[in-house]
């Protein structure tokens, strides 16, 4: 039998953007057991309900992450205005699935980038970056930030984005998808990529079931799920399905996410054709009272929001459940088997943000 | 990905111009929509402080009797709540950021008492 070793992963690592550690026990190069460890950067975000009235603490949850951070301030918005019983413009909707799903254009690259870097292709990842600072670009147009936005408020949105802005965008993406179609060439059919990323990290649509894992990492063991199917802001009068790999491997994942971006940027234009005209927020009047689960599909997976209003302007609790707290356990699942020279790779195909699991 | 389509990329990046922009002989060009920074026209404000309580984060602080507006450049998150609330529309958001500095300022403005009002300097807090 082989020797066991523990190899210590992280916190501080060339391939993790962020902070977590994994006590990674080997026997010889083989992972047998990964036991990870988070709460190095805990801002106590949550807390902060207490101290910042409802309609503030918009731009308290678009801070929890720096690629998301629409979708979290969406999220919060939503869920406050299901418990006050608020019904935002038809545009206002649509207005939010433009923007999440450019946000998910955004994150998607960003992660193909780093999974460039991650298995050493430094040219791609400099293609996939400079494909989405035009993303970034779009996103100061039309928000005026490139990262925080700012736009979300309980009751609909803050700013509008007239139809000459959403048709130069839709001009945009159609050129970016040409750009993202040759890139995924690389990712899809090289075969030194292939090597990397084949027949590694396998999870099985049971496993995935079992621990309760979300969105592409989800996807890609077989599960058709997608929260977006639940039709909250305008997805509902939007025709899309589910992308599903039933491989489970990285290449899957690498290919869900892939075929995401295409399935966004035909969101966008759906929606770029069926924007109504019209307000775009309805006015706040009172305090929430009750409580509300909302859910959200961010890039990473379902994002879960919980939110209790005692009738005060400070809500009594916000609880964010995000994406990568959920893929963890999936995540150890996969690195069980595997060479140590893969764990870098492995962790990186869930997508993790560990900034928004610690909040 | 085969030669031929690598080919293509290598001559594309090769005679194409570069992503980036020779900063800083070339300046940015902000969008009309930038979130830079909070800008006053002290002479048009009435001191009414709607601002200070709508800012998420506190970083206006309005002084009436001494017709003084202060802005923490470093506390605000350009949301644009104040600029979105004012009465008198003598707030608005400018394009160009706070320039970075070693100490938080505060950035003091005060309506003069005569005709030709001017505006103070920044002040290091």
């Amino acid at each position: 039998m082989a020797t066991r070793s523990i190899v210590p992963f992280g916190p501080q690592h060339p391939v993790l953007p962020e902070p977590i550690h994994l006590d990674l026990v080997l026997e010889d190069e083989t992972v047998v057991e990964a036991i990870p460890s988070i709460g190095f950067i805990h801002r106590g975000l949550e807390k902060l309900v207490e101290k910042k009235d409802f309609n503030e603490m918009v731009y308290v949850a678009e801070r929890i992450c720096g690629i998301c951070s629409f979708m979290h301030g969406m999220g919060y918005s939503e869920a406050v205005e299901r418990v006050m019983g608020i019904e935002i413009p038809a545009r206002a909707k649509y207005l939010r699935v433009i923007w999440s799903e450019m946000s998910r254009i955004h994150s998607h690259l960003l992660w193909l980038g780093l999974l460039a870097d991650a298995f050493g292709f430094e040219s791609l990842f400099m293609e996939s970056w400079r494909t989405r600072e035009k993303i970034l670009d779009m996103f100061e147009y039309s928000t005026g930030g490139r990262v925080i936005f700012s736009v979300n408020k309980v009751g609909g949105q803050r700013k509008d984005m007239d139809n000459e802005m959403i048709a130069e965008f839709v001009k945009i993406l159609g050129g970016m998808e040409k750009e993202i179609r040759t890139q995924s060439k690389a990712f899809l059919n090289d075969y030194a990529v292939k090597s990397r990323l084949c027949d590694v990290g396998f999870l099985t649509m049971q496993q995935a079931r079992d621990l309760g894992t979300v969105g592409p990492f989800m996807r890609a063991s077989g599960i058709s799920l997608d929260t977006r199917k639940l039709g909250y802001a305008a997805y509902d009068d939007l025709e899309f399905e589910p992308i599903i790999s039933t491989v489970g491997d990285s290449y899957a994942r690498t290919d869900v996410r892939i075929q995401e971006i295409f399935q966004s940027i035909d969101l966008i234009r759906q929606a770029a054709a069926k924007i109504p005209s019209g307000e775009i927020a309805v006015p706040v009047k009172g305090n929430p009272t009750g409580e509300y689960f909302m859910r959200v599909e961010q890039p990473r997976g379902e994002a879960l929001y919980y939110i209790k209003g005692n009738g005060t302007k400070n809500l009594d609790r916000m609880r964010v459940r995000t994406p990568t707290f959920a893929n963890l356990p999936g995540l150890i699942e996969t690195l069980k088997g595997c060479q140590l020279a893969d764990v870098p790779i492995l962790i990186l195909t869930i997508d993790p943000c560990i900034s928004c699991t610690e909040r | 990905m085969s030669a031929m389509s690598l080919a293509q990329t290598v001559l594309r990046n090769l005679f194409s111009k570069p992503a980036t922009r020779p900063y800083p002989q070339v300046a940015r060009v902000y969008p009309a929509r930038t979130r830079g920074q909070i800008g006053i026209d002290i002479d048009a404000c009435i001191f009414c402080g709607i601002c200070s309580k709508k800012c998420p984060t506190g970083a206006i602080t309005v002084n009436r009797a001494e017709k003084s507006w202060d802005i923490q450049p470093f506390g605000c998150i350009q949301c644009g709540c104040c600029v979105e609330f004012c009465p008198k529309k003598c707030l608005a958001m400018m394009q160009d950021y706070t320039q970075p500095s070693a100490v938080k300022t505060v950035s003091h403005h005060a309506q003069m008492p005569t005709e030709t009002a001017a505006v103070t300097p920044d002040a290091v807090q």
